[in-house]
Protein backbone atom coordinates (compact mmCIF):
# COMPACT_ATOMS: atom_id res chain seq x y z
CA UNK A 1 0.00 0.00 0.00
CA UNK A 2 1.54 2.95 -1.40
CA UNK A 3 2.11 5.94 1.14
CA UNK A 4 -0.35 8.34 0.07
CA UNK A 5 -2.94 5.52 1.39
CA UNK A 6 -2.21 6.56 4.74
CA UNK A 7 -4.00 9.42 6.41
CA UNK A 8 -2.76 8.82 9.70
CA UNK A 9 0.59 7.13 11.08
CA UNK A 10 2.16 7.20 14.32
CA UNK A 11 5.08 5.32 15.04
CA UNK A 12 6.23 4.60 18.13
CA UNK A 13 4.29 7.59 19.69
CA UNK A 14 4.80 7.92 23.67
CA UNK A 15 3.53 10.54 25.96
CA UNK A 16 4.71 10.47 29.72
CA UNK A 17 3.26 13.08 32.21
CA UNK A 18 4.79 14.36 35.05
CA UNK A 19 2.08 14.41 38.06
CA UNK A 20 1.92 15.52 41.47
CA UNK A 21 4.59 17.93 43.59
CA UNK A 22 7.47 15.47 43.21
CA UNK A 23 6.86 15.18 39.11
CA UNK A 24 6.22 11.33 39.31
CA UNK A 25 5.97 9.79 36.07
CA UNK A 26 3.46 8.42 34.17
CA UNK A 27 3.44 6.76 30.60
CA UNK A 28 0.06 7.76 28.88
CA UNK A 29 1.18 6.55 25.87
CA UNK A 30 3.51 3.68 25.05
CA UNK A 31 5.08 3.33 21.84
CA UNK A 32 1.83 3.01 20.29
CA UNK A 33 2.58 2.63 15.77
CA UNK A 34 -0.62 2.45 13.81
CA UNK A 35 -2.11 4.05 10.47
CA UNK A 36 -5.47 4.99 9.09
CA UNK A 37 -6.35 4.54 5.90
CA UNK A 38 -7.91 6.71 3.91
CA UNK A 39 -11.64 6.27 3.17
CA UNK A 40 -12.36 4.25 6.41
CA UNK A 41 -14.15 4.45 9.74
CA UNK A 42 -11.79 3.76 12.39
CA UNK A 43 -12.28 2.85 16.04
CA UNK A 44 -9.81 3.96 18.78
CA UNK A 45 -10.83 1.51 21.32
CA UNK A 46 -10.34 0.82 24.85
CA UNK A 47 -11.55 1.60 28.66
CA UNK A 48 -11.44 4.47 30.48
CA UNK A 49 -7.86 5.73 30.96
CA UNK A 50 -6.59 3.73 28.48
CA UNK A 51 -5.08 6.62 26.27
CA UNK A 52 -7.51 7.49 23.89
CA UNK A 53 -7.59 10.97 24.38
CA UNK A 54 -4.21 11.86 24.61
CA UNK A 55 -3.28 9.82 21.47
CA UNK A 56 -5.87 12.05 20.06
CA UNK A 57 -4.63 15.40 21.40
CA UNK A 58 -1.29 14.40 20.17
CA UNK A 59 -2.16 14.22 16.95
CA UNK A 60 -3.96 17.51 17.48
CA UNK A 61 -1.27 19.13 18.08
CA UNK A 62 -2.96 19.94 21.41
CA UNK A 63 -0.15 17.95 23.69
CA UNK A 64 3.29 17.18 22.73
CA UNK A 65 4.49 13.75 21.89
CA UNK A 66 7.65 12.72 24.73
CA UNK A 67 9.28 10.60 21.88
CA UNK A 68 8.05 9.14 18.31
CA UNK A 69 6.31 10.75 15.35
CA UNK A 70 3.31 10.88 13.87
CA UNK A 71 2.13 12.46 10.89
CA UNK A 72 -0.85 13.54 8.95
CA UNK A 73 -1.35 13.29 5.11
CA UNK A 74 2.39 12.70 5.21
CA UNK A 75 2.47 16.62 7.44
CA UNK A 76 4.39 16.71 10.53
CA UNK A 77 1.09 16.42 13.50
CA UNK A 78 0.18 20.08 14.83
CA UNK A 79 1.60 21.69 11.34
CA UNK A 80 -0.70 24.34 10.15
CA UNK A 81 -1.05 22.22 6.76
CA UNK A 82 -1.77 19.22 8.73
CA UNK A 83 -4.39 20.94 10.74
CA UNK A 84 -5.60 22.58 7.87
CA UNK A 85 -6.92 18.86 6.20
CA UNK A 86 -8.53 17.67 9.43
CA UNK A 87 -11.90 18.20 11.67
CA UNK A 88 -12.02 17.82 15.15
CA UNK A 89 -14.25 17.13 17.96
CA UNK A 90 -13.32 16.66 21.86
CA UNK A 91 -14.56 14.76 24.69
CA UNK A 92 -17.57 16.15 26.21
CA UNK A 93 -17.09 19.80 24.20
CA UNK A 94 -18.08 23.36 25.69
CA UNK A 95 -18.19 25.43 23.79
CA UNK A 96 -19.05 29.76 23.89
CA UNK A 97 -22.22 29.42 25.44
CA UNK A 98 -22.87 33.22 24.93
CA UNK A 99 -22.95 32.48 20.93
CA UNK A 100 -25.50 31.64 19.03
CA UNK A 101 -25.71 28.82 16.40
CA UNK A 102 -24.83 30.86 13.51
CA UNK A 103 -22.01 32.91 15.28
CA UNK A 104 -20.48 29.77 16.31
CA UNK A 105 -20.33 28.27 12.70
CA UNK A 106 -18.97 31.90 11.41
CA UNK A 107 -16.25 32.04 14.21
CA UNK A 108 -14.66 28.75 13.02
CA UNK A 109 -14.81 30.18 9.55
CA UNK A 110 -12.87 33.03 9.82
CA UNK A 111 -10.55 30.45 11.34
CA UNK A 112 -9.71 29.21 7.93
CA UNK A 113 -10.16 32.10 6.38
CA UNK A 114 -13.92 32.14 5.37
CA UNK A 115 -15.98 35.23 4.68
CA UNK A 116 -19.00 36.52 3.52
CA UNK A 117 -21.48 34.67 1.19
CA UNK A 118 -19.11 31.79 0.93
CA UNK A 119 -19.06 31.38 4.80
CA UNK A 120 -22.70 32.10 5.04
CA UNK A 121 -23.57 29.25 2.69
CA UNK A 122 -21.35 27.20 4.54
CA UNK A 123 -22.65 27.66 7.42
CA UNK A 124 -26.04 27.01 6.38
CA UNK A 125 -25.25 23.57 4.74
CA UNK A 126 -23.45 22.22 7.89
CA UNK A 127 -26.54 23.56 10.35
CA UNK A 128 -28.81 21.70 8.22
CA UNK A 129 -26.47 18.29 7.48
CA UNK A 130 -26.55 17.96 11.45
CA UNK A 131 -30.73 18.90 11.45
CA UNK A 132 -29.77 22.06 13.08
CA UNK A 133 -31.20 24.72 11.29
CA UNK A 134 -33.88 25.85 13.92
CA UNK A 135 -30.65 26.63 16.24
CA UNK A 136 -28.80 29.25 14.23
CA UNK A 137 -30.37 32.12 16.25
CA UNK A 138 -30.08 30.56 19.48
CA UNK A 139 -27.50 30.84 21.82
CA UNK A 140 -25.16 27.64 22.59
CA UNK A 141 -26.26 28.02 26.74
CA UNK A 142 -29.72 26.85 25.51
CA UNK A 143 -28.46 23.86 23.62
CA UNK A 144 -29.11 20.30 25.22
CA UNK A 145 -26.30 17.88 25.38
CA UNK A 146 -27.30 15.85 21.94
CA UNK A 147 -27.51 19.57 20.27
CA UNK A 148 -24.35 20.46 21.24
CA UNK A 149 -22.74 17.48 19.80
CA UNK A 150 -24.23 18.11 16.68
CA UNK A 151 -23.20 21.51 16.53
CA UNK A 152 -19.82 20.67 17.96
CA UNK A 153 -19.77 18.11 15.18
CA UNK A 154 -20.76 20.74 12.50
CA UNK A 155 -17.53 22.76 13.26
CA UNK A 156 -15.09 20.09 12.98
CA UNK A 157 -16.58 19.91 9.44
CA UNK A 158 -16.71 23.79 8.28
CA UNK A 159 -13.48 23.53 6.32
CA UNK A 160 -14.41 20.67 4.70
CA UNK A 161 -11.44 18.25 6.06
CA UNK A 162 -10.42 15.05 4.55
CA UNK A 163 -9.99 13.36 7.81
CA UNK A 164 -12.54 13.95 10.69
CA UNK A 165 -11.60 12.82 14.36
CA UNK A 166 -13.87 12.72 17.11
CA UNK A 167 -13.24 11.91 20.55
CA UNK A 168 -15.95 9.87 22.28
CA UNK A 169 -18.73 11.28 19.89
CA UNK A 170 -21.54 9.58 21.31
CA UNK A 171 -20.96 8.77 25.06
CA UNK A 172 -23.61 10.99 26.87
CA UNK A 173 -26.06 10.61 24.30
CA UNK A 174 -29.53 8.85 24.48
CA UNK A 175 -30.27 6.13 21.72
CA UNK A 176 -31.81 8.62 19.60
CA UNK A 177 -28.58 11.33 19.90
CA UNK A 178 -26.32 7.87 19.37
CA UNK A 179 -28.45 6.45 16.31
CA UNK A 180 -27.71 10.14 14.45
CA UNK A 181 -23.79 10.72 15.16
CA UNK A 182 -23.76 6.84 13.96
CA UNK A 183 -25.69 7.64 10.66
CA UNK A 184 -23.69 11.00 10.18
CA UNK A 185 -20.39 9.18 10.48
CA UNK A 186 -21.65 6.89 7.92
CA UNK A 187 -22.91 9.76 5.83
CA UNK A 188 -19.10 10.89 6.01
CA UNK A 189 -17.71 7.97 4.61
CA UNK A 190 -20.16 7.95 2.48
CA UNK A 191 -19.13 11.45 1.31
CA UNK A 192 -15.23 9.43 0.74
CA UNK A 193 -13.52 11.05 3.94
CA UNK A 194 -11.96 9.37 6.72
CA UNK A 195 -13.37 8.87 10.33
CA UNK A 196 -11.38 8.68 12.79
CA UNK A 197 -12.83 7.66 16.47
CA UNK A 198 -12.35 6.98 19.79
CA UNK A 199 -15.10 5.02 21.80
CA UNK A 200 -15.47 2.66 24.86
CA UNK A 201 -18.76 1.82 23.33
CA UNK A 202 -18.01 -1.55 21.56
CA UNK A 203 -21.22 -2.00 20.03
CA UNK A 204 -21.05 1.37 18.24
CA UNK A 205 -17.69 0.33 17.03
CA UNK A 206 -18.82 -2.84 15.67
CA UNK A 207 -21.64 -1.12 13.45
CA UNK A 208 -19.50 1.22 11.89
CA UNK A 209 -15.81 0.37 12.24
CA UNK A 210 -13.71 -0.74 9.18
CA UNK A 211 -11.12 -1.38 11.10
CA UNK A 212 -9.83 -0.85 15.05
CA UNK A 213 -7.11 -0.78 17.15
CA UNK A 214 -7.76 -1.41 21.04
CA UNK A 215 -5.55 0.00 23.44
CA UNK A 216 -5.09 -0.56 27.04
CA UNK A 217 -2.57 1.19 29.35
CA UNK A 218 -1.18 2.80 26.60
CA UNK A 219 -0.07 0.49 24.61
CA UNK A 220 -1.90 -1.19 21.62
CA UNK A 221 -2.87 -4.53 21.97
CA UNK A 222 -5.18 -5.16 18.91
CA UNK A 223 -5.31 -3.59 15.20
CA UNK A 224 -7.07 -5.20 12.34
CA UNK A 225 -10.79 -5.63 10.52
CA UNK A 226 -13.28 -5.78 12.71
CA UNK A 227 -14.21 -9.09 11.42
CA UNK A 228 -10.68 -10.37 11.85
CA UNK A 229 -10.52 -9.32 15.15
CA UNK A 230 -13.80 -11.13 16.20
CA UNK A 231 -12.63 -14.25 14.00
CA UNK A 232 -9.47 -14.47 16.06
CA UNK A 233 -11.15 -14.94 19.31
CA UNK A 234 -14.06 -17.31 18.17
CA UNK A 235 -14.81 -20.39 20.57
CA UNK A 236 -17.36 -21.87 18.43
CA UNK A 237 -20.00 -22.25 21.09
CA UNK A 238 -23.07 -23.50 20.00
CA UNK A 239 -26.28 -23.06 22.29
CA UNK A 240 -29.17 -25.92 21.80
CA UNK A 241 -32.39 -26.03 23.27
CA UNK A 242 -34.45 -29.09 23.04
CA UNK A 243 -37.78 -30.61 23.93
CA UNK A 244 -38.84 -34.19 24.88
CA UNK A 245 -34.94 -35.52 25.52
CA UNK A 246 -35.45 -38.66 27.50
CA UNK A 247 -33.27 -39.39 30.38
CA UNK A 248 -30.83 -41.27 28.82
CA UNK A 249 -30.43 -39.05 25.90
CA UNK A 250 -29.97 -36.44 28.05
CA UNK A 251 -27.00 -38.59 29.85
CA UNK A 252 -25.23 -38.57 26.60
CA UNK A 253 -25.94 -35.09 25.51
CA UNK A 254 -24.61 -33.58 29.13
CA UNK A 255 -20.92 -35.67 28.52
CA UNK A 256 -20.56 -33.57 25.00
CA UNK A 257 -22.03 -29.81 26.83
CA UNK A 258 -19.73 -27.30 28.53
CA UNK A 259 -23.21 -26.15 30.06
CA UNK A 260 -26.46 -27.84 31.03
CA UNK A 261 -30.01 -26.01 31.99
CA UNK A 262 -32.67 -27.79 32.85
CA UNK A 263 -36.15 -25.88 32.50
CA UNK A 264 -38.92 -28.60 33.34
CA UNK A 265 -39.59 -30.39 29.87
CA UNK A 266 -37.09 -28.10 28.31
CA UNK A 267 -33.03 -28.63 28.25
CA UNK A 268 -30.25 -25.71 27.26
CA UNK A 269 -26.99 -27.34 26.74
CA UNK A 270 -23.94 -25.29 25.02
CA UNK A 271 -21.41 -27.36 23.36
CA UNK A 272 -18.14 -25.99 21.80
CA UNK A 273 -17.14 -28.20 18.87
CA UNK A 274 -18.50 -28.55 15.72
CA UNK A 275 -17.84 -32.71 16.49
CA UNK A 276 -20.32 -32.30 19.60
CA UNK A 277 -22.84 -30.39 17.86
CA UNK A 278 -22.85 -33.35 15.35
CA UNK A 279 -22.96 -36.13 18.04
CA UNK A 280 -25.56 -34.40 19.91
CA UNK A 281 -27.53 -33.82 16.26
CA UNK A 282 -27.42 -37.58 16.03
CA UNK A 283 -28.35 -38.28 20.19
CA UNK A 284 -31.49 -36.40 19.16
CA UNK A 285 -32.78 -37.78 16.10
CA UNK A 286 -32.62 -41.43 17.50
CA UNK A 287 -34.18 -40.09 20.69
CA UNK A 288 -36.72 -38.58 18.72
CA UNK A 289 -36.40 -35.28 21.01
CA UNK A 290 -37.47 -32.12 19.05
CA UNK A 291 -34.65 -29.28 18.80
CA UNK A 292 -36.21 -26.35 18.97
CA UNK A 293 -33.37 -23.84 18.49
CA UNK A 294 -29.75 -24.04 17.91
CA UNK A 295 -27.47 -20.44 17.94
CA UNK A 296 -24.25 -20.47 17.08
CA UNK A 297 -22.37 -17.63 19.97
CA UNK A 298 -20.91 -15.00 17.92
CA UNK A 299 -18.19 -13.64 19.57
CA UNK A 300 -18.09 -9.70 19.82
CA UNK A 301 -15.54 -6.73 19.98
CA UNK A 302 -16.76 -6.89 23.58
CA UNK A 303 -15.60 -10.39 24.04
CA UNK A 304 -11.97 -9.55 22.97
CA UNK A 305 -12.15 -6.43 25.34
CA UNK A 306 -12.62 -8.68 28.34
CA UNK A 307 -9.90 -10.69 27.26
CA UNK A 308 -7.34 -8.03 26.40
CA UNK A 309 -7.72 -6.60 29.54
CA UNK A 310 -7.31 -10.24 31.71
CA UNK A 311 -4.09 -10.17 29.80
CA UNK A 312 -2.99 -6.73 29.66
CA UNK A 313 0.24 -5.76 30.76
CA UNK A 314 0.81 -4.67 34.52
CA UNK A 315 -0.89 -1.33 35.32
CA UNK A 316 0.74 2.00 34.74
CA UNK A 317 1.11 3.72 38.25
CA UNK A 318 -2.23 6.64 37.88
CA UNK A 319 -4.51 7.22 35.55
CA UNK A 320 -3.92 10.23 33.10
CA UNK A 321 -7.21 11.18 31.14
CA UNK B 1 -7.13 38.17 10.05
CA UNK B 2 -7.76 35.02 12.59
CA UNK B 3 -5.88 37.61 15.77
CA UNK B 4 -8.61 39.95 14.64
CA UNK B 5 -11.60 37.09 14.63
CA UNK B 6 -10.20 36.24 18.19
CA UNK B 7 -10.17 39.24 19.23
CA UNK B 8 -13.69 40.23 18.24
CA UNK B 9 -15.16 36.79 19.85
CA UNK B 10 -13.24 37.58 23.01
CA UNK B 11 -14.85 40.85 22.67
CA UNK B 12 -18.40 39.97 22.24
CA UNK B 13 -18.11 37.70 25.27
CA UNK B 14 -16.68 40.48 27.51
CA UNK B 15 -19.82 42.31 25.76
CA UNK B 16 -22.49 39.77 26.65
CA UNK B 17 -21.08 38.62 30.34
CA UNK B 18 -19.58 42.03 32.31
CA UNK B 19 -18.84 45.48 30.87
CA UNK B 20 -22.59 46.88 31.22
CA UNK B 21 -22.61 46.08 34.87
CA UNK B 22 -19.70 47.94 35.22
CA UNK B 23 -19.98 50.79 33.16
CA UNK B 24 -23.49 51.32 35.72
CA UNK B 25 -21.84 50.83 38.82
CA UNK B 26 -19.40 53.58 37.50
CA UNK B 27 -21.91 55.87 36.17
CA UNK B 28 -23.99 55.63 39.48
CA UNK B 29 -20.70 55.94 41.50
CA UNK B 30 -19.68 59.36 39.32
CA UNK B 31 -23.01 61.07 39.88
CA UNK B 32 -23.58 59.87 43.31
CA UNK B 33 -20.15 61.24 43.92
CA UNK B 34 -20.84 64.67 42.34
CA UNK B 35 -23.48 65.27 44.06
CA UNK B 36 -22.41 64.23 47.99
CA UNK B 37 -18.97 66.26 47.65
CA UNK B 38 -21.06 69.49 46.27
CA UNK B 39 -22.64 69.71 49.27
CA UNK B 40 -19.81 68.67 51.38
CA UNK B 41 -17.15 70.46 50.22
CA UNK B 42 -16.46 74.46 50.48
CA UNK B 43 -13.42 74.73 48.29
CA UNK B 44 -11.45 72.97 45.49
CA UNK B 45 -14.29 71.14 44.23
CA UNK B 46 -13.01 70.70 40.75
CA UNK B 47 -9.85 68.70 41.66
CA UNK B 48 -11.50 66.47 44.56
CA UNK B 49 -14.47 66.10 41.12
CA UNK B 50 -11.35 65.46 38.45
CA UNK B 51 -9.13 63.50 41.20
CA UNK B 52 -12.03 61.08 42.08
CA UNK B 53 -13.57 60.61 38.34
CA UNK B 54 -9.99 60.06 37.50
CA UNK B 55 -9.50 57.51 40.34
CA UNK B 56 -12.36 55.59 39.24
CA UNK B 57 -11.53 55.08 35.68
CA UNK B 58 -8.21 53.78 37.08
CA UNK B 59 -9.98 51.47 39.02
CA UNK B 60 -12.31 50.29 37.60
CA UNK B 61 -10.32 49.42 34.50
CA UNK B 62 -7.50 47.83 36.62
CA UNK B 63 -10.51 45.71 37.93
CA UNK B 64 -11.22 44.45 34.50
CA UNK B 65 -7.93 44.06 33.33
CA UNK B 66 -6.96 41.60 36.28
CA UNK B 67 -10.19 39.89 36.69
CA UNK B 68 -11.14 39.45 33.31
CA UNK B 69 -7.47 39.19 32.02
CA UNK B 70 -6.33 36.32 34.14
CA UNK B 71 -9.40 34.07 33.09
CA UNK B 72 -8.65 34.62 29.29
CA UNK B 73 -6.23 32.17 28.56
CA UNK B 74 -6.96 29.64 31.75
CA UNK B 75 -10.88 29.72 31.30
CA UNK B 76 -10.42 28.56 27.78
CA UNK B 77 -7.85 25.68 28.43
CA UNK B 78 -10.30 25.12 31.86
CA UNK B 79 -13.58 25.11 29.89
CA UNK B 80 -11.96 23.18 27.00
CA UNK B 81 -13.20 25.35 24.37
CA UNK B 82 -9.15 25.73 23.51
CA UNK B 83 -9.26 22.35 21.76
CA UNK B 84 -11.16 23.49 19.23
CA UNK B 85 -9.25 26.36 18.67
CA UNK B 86 -5.99 25.01 18.61
CA UNK B 87 -6.31 22.50 16.71
CA UNK B 88 -7.62 24.32 13.80
CA UNK B 89 -4.53 25.90 11.62
CA UNK B 90 -4.03 28.46 14.26
CA UNK B 91 -0.86 29.18 15.57
CA UNK B 92 -0.65 29.55 19.35
CA UNK B 93 0.68 32.91 19.42
CA UNK B 94 -2.17 34.20 17.41
CA UNK B 95 -4.61 32.85 19.62
CA UNK B 96 -2.83 34.57 22.66
CA UNK B 97 -2.62 38.02 20.55
CA UNK B 98 -6.49 37.61 19.70
CA UNK B 99 -7.23 37.13 23.71
CA UNK B 100 -5.02 40.22 24.26
CA UNK B 101 -6.49 42.43 21.41
CA UNK B 102 -10.06 41.20 22.63
CA UNK B 103 -9.60 42.64 26.58
CA UNK B 104 -7.39 45.89 24.94
CA UNK B 105 -10.79 46.20 22.50
CA UNK B 106 -12.99 46.13 25.71
CA UNK B 107 -10.95 48.35 27.79
CA UNK B 108 -11.05 50.49 25.39
CA UNK B 109 -14.11 50.93 24.93
CA UNK B 110 -14.98 50.68 28.13
CA UNK B 111 -12.53 54.15 29.42
CA UNK B 112 -13.92 55.84 26.45
CA UNK B 113 -17.67 55.53 27.87
CA UNK B 114 -16.26 56.40 31.43
CA UNK B 115 -14.15 59.48 29.97
CA UNK B 116 -17.27 60.47 27.98
CA UNK B 117 -19.19 60.16 31.43
CA UNK B 118 -16.73 62.08 33.38
CA UNK B 119 -16.50 65.06 30.76
CA UNK B 120 -20.51 64.94 31.04
CA UNK B 121 -20.40 65.60 34.69
CA UNK B 122 -17.52 67.69 34.71
CA UNK B 123 -19.30 70.30 32.18
CA UNK B 124 -22.53 69.82 33.75
CA UNK B 125 -20.80 71.26 36.96
CA UNK B 126 -18.73 74.04 34.77
CA UNK B 127 -15.83 72.95 35.86
CA UNK B 128 -13.17 73.44 32.44
CA UNK B 129 -11.87 70.31 30.95
CA UNK B 130 -8.29 70.61 29.41
CA UNK B 131 -6.04 68.62 27.13
CA UNK B 132 -4.22 67.34 29.94
CA UNK B 133 -6.76 65.44 31.42
CA UNK B 134 -6.91 63.07 28.12
CA UNK B 135 -3.34 62.56 28.55
CA UNK B 136 -3.60 61.52 31.83
CA UNK B 137 -6.53 58.63 30.52
CA UNK B 138 -4.06 57.85 27.72
CA UNK B 139 -1.44 56.68 30.25
CA UNK B 140 -4.50 55.25 32.48
CA UNK B 141 -4.91 53.04 29.33
CA UNK B 142 -1.23 52.34 28.61
CA UNK B 143 -1.15 50.65 32.43
CA UNK B 144 -4.41 48.89 31.64
CA UNK B 145 -2.47 47.17 28.74
CA UNK B 146 0.54 46.51 31.37
CA UNK B 147 -1.65 45.06 33.67
CA UNK B 148 -3.52 42.99 31.14
CA UNK B 149 -0.37 41.72 29.49
CA UNK B 150 1.05 41.01 33.03
CA UNK B 151 -2.63 39.36 33.86
CA UNK B 152 -2.12 36.66 31.13
CA UNK B 153 1.50 36.03 31.82
CA UNK B 154 0.64 34.46 34.72
CA UNK B 155 -2.62 33.02 33.36
CA UNK B 156 -0.90 31.13 31.14
CA UNK B 157 0.71 28.90 33.17
CA UNK B 158 -0.72 28.82 36.21
CA UNK B 159 -4.21 28.70 38.15
CA UNK B 160 -6.64 31.70 38.20
CA UNK B 161 -6.84 32.35 42.15
CA UNK B 162 -2.80 32.68 42.17
CA UNK B 163 -2.93 34.41 38.86
CA UNK B 164 -4.96 36.77 40.57
CA UNK B 165 -2.80 37.31 43.61
CA UNK B 166 0.45 37.41 41.91
CA UNK B 167 -1.30 40.02 38.93
CA UNK B 168 -2.70 42.02 42.08
CA UNK B 169 0.82 41.92 44.03
CA UNK B 170 2.40 43.29 40.53
CA UNK B 171 -0.17 46.29 40.58
CA UNK B 172 0.36 46.95 43.99
CA UNK B 173 4.37 46.59 43.82
CA UNK B 174 4.65 48.20 40.35
CA UNK B 175 3.08 51.51 41.94
CA UNK B 176 5.90 51.43 44.81
CA UNK B 177 8.75 50.64 42.70
CA UNK B 178 11.08 53.96 43.71
CA UNK B 179 10.26 52.76 47.16
CA UNK B 180 12.17 49.51 46.31
CA UNK B 181 14.64 51.56 45.12
CA UNK B 182 15.49 53.67 48.22
CA UNK B 183 15.02 50.71 50.75
CA UNK B 184 17.59 49.04 48.99
CA UNK B 185 20.36 51.37 49.67
CA UNK B 186 19.68 50.68 52.91
CA UNK B 187 20.68 47.09 52.78
CA UNK B 188 23.71 45.24 52.02
CA UNK B 189 24.95 44.72 48.93
CA UNK B 190 22.87 41.07 48.08
CA UNK B 191 19.95 43.09 49.12
CA UNK B 192 20.27 46.38 47.22
CA UNK B 193 21.17 43.55 43.81
CA UNK B 194 17.97 41.88 44.53
CA UNK B 195 16.28 45.07 45.26
CA UNK B 196 17.62 46.58 42.18
CA UNK B 197 16.72 43.47 40.20
CA UNK B 198 12.94 43.94 41.41
CA UNK B 199 12.76 47.18 40.49
CA UNK B 200 13.77 46.44 36.78
CA UNK B 201 12.14 43.40 36.06
CA UNK B 202 8.87 45.18 37.40
CA UNK B 203 6.94 47.35 35.68
CA UNK B 204 7.05 51.54 37.02
CA UNK B 205 3.31 51.69 37.09
CA UNK B 206 3.68 55.02 39.04
CA UNK B 207 4.82 56.56 35.38
CA UNK B 208 1.56 56.09 34.37
CA UNK B 209 -0.12 58.37 37.44
CA UNK B 210 -0.46 62.02 35.93
CA UNK B 211 -3.22 62.72 38.18
CA UNK B 212 -1.21 64.98 40.52
CA UNK B 213 -0.37 66.75 36.98
CA UNK B 214 -4.30 67.10 36.11
CA UNK B 215 -4.94 68.82 39.34
CA UNK B 216 -2.37 70.86 39.61
CA UNK B 217 -2.63 72.03 36.11
CA UNK B 218 1.98 71.34 35.76
CA UNK B 219 1.61 70.47 31.59
CA UNK B 220 4.15 67.65 30.92
CA UNK B 221 6.10 67.97 27.72
CA UNK B 222 5.37 65.36 24.74
CA UNK B 223 8.28 64.22 24.96
CA UNK B 224 8.38 62.69 28.09
CA UNK B 225 4.96 61.41 27.12
CA UNK B 226 6.18 59.92 23.99
CA UNK B 227 8.74 58.52 26.35
CA UNK B 228 6.62 56.99 29.17
CA UNK B 229 4.14 55.72 26.21
CA UNK B 230 6.80 53.84 24.76
CA UNK B 231 7.77 52.35 28.04
CA UNK B 232 4.57 51.15 28.62
CA UNK B 233 4.07 49.71 25.00
CA UNK B 234 7.80 47.93 24.90
CA UNK B 235 7.29 46.20 28.39
CA UNK B 236 3.83 45.09 27.10
CA UNK B 237 5.76 43.41 23.92
CA UNK B 238 8.21 41.88 26.71
CA UNK B 239 5.71 40.64 28.34
CA UNK B 240 3.54 39.47 26.11
CA UNK B 241 6.66 37.25 24.17
CA UNK B 242 6.92 35.55 27.51
CA UNK B 243 3.76 34.35 27.47
CA UNK B 244 4.16 33.29 24.23
CA UNK B 245 6.91 31.11 24.73
CA UNK B 246 5.59 29.61 27.67
CA UNK B 247 2.25 28.97 25.93
CA UNK B 248 3.91 27.62 22.74
CA UNK B 249 5.68 24.54 25.10
CA UNK B 250 2.41 23.86 27.18
CA UNK B 251 0.36 21.00 27.05
CA UNK B 252 -3.58 21.19 26.90
CA UNK B 253 -4.42 18.02 29.16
Amino acid sequence: MADSDFVVQTEKLCKTFRVGFWGKKVTAVDLLSLEVRRGEVFGFLGPNGAGKTTTLKMLMGLIYPTSGTASIFGHQIGSPDAKGKLGFLPESPYFYDYLTGGEFLRFYGHLFNLWGAALEKRVDELLDTVGMTHAKDLQLRKFSKGMLQRVGIAQALINDPELVVLDEPMSGLDPIGRKEVRDLILRLRESGKTVMFSSHILHDAELLCDRVAMIMKGKLVACGHVSELIAGGTTNEVEMVIDRLLPEALEQISSLASKVVLQGERVMVVLTSQQDVDLALDVIRSAKAKLVALTPHKASLEDLFIREAKGAPPAVEARVA
Amino acid sequence: MKVLSIALNTFRENLRDKLLYNLLIFALLMIGSSILISKLTLGDFDRLMIDIGLASINFFGVLIAIFIGIGLVSKEIDKKTIYTIVSKPVARYQFLLGKYLGLTMTLFVNTTVMVIGLVLVLSARNIPVDMLLFKAVALIFVEFMVITAVAMLFSTFTSTTLSAIFTLAVFVIGHLTPDLKTFGEKMDEVGRMMMDGLYYVLPNLERFNLKGQVIHHLEIANADLALIILYGLTYTAFVLFTAGVIFQRRDFR
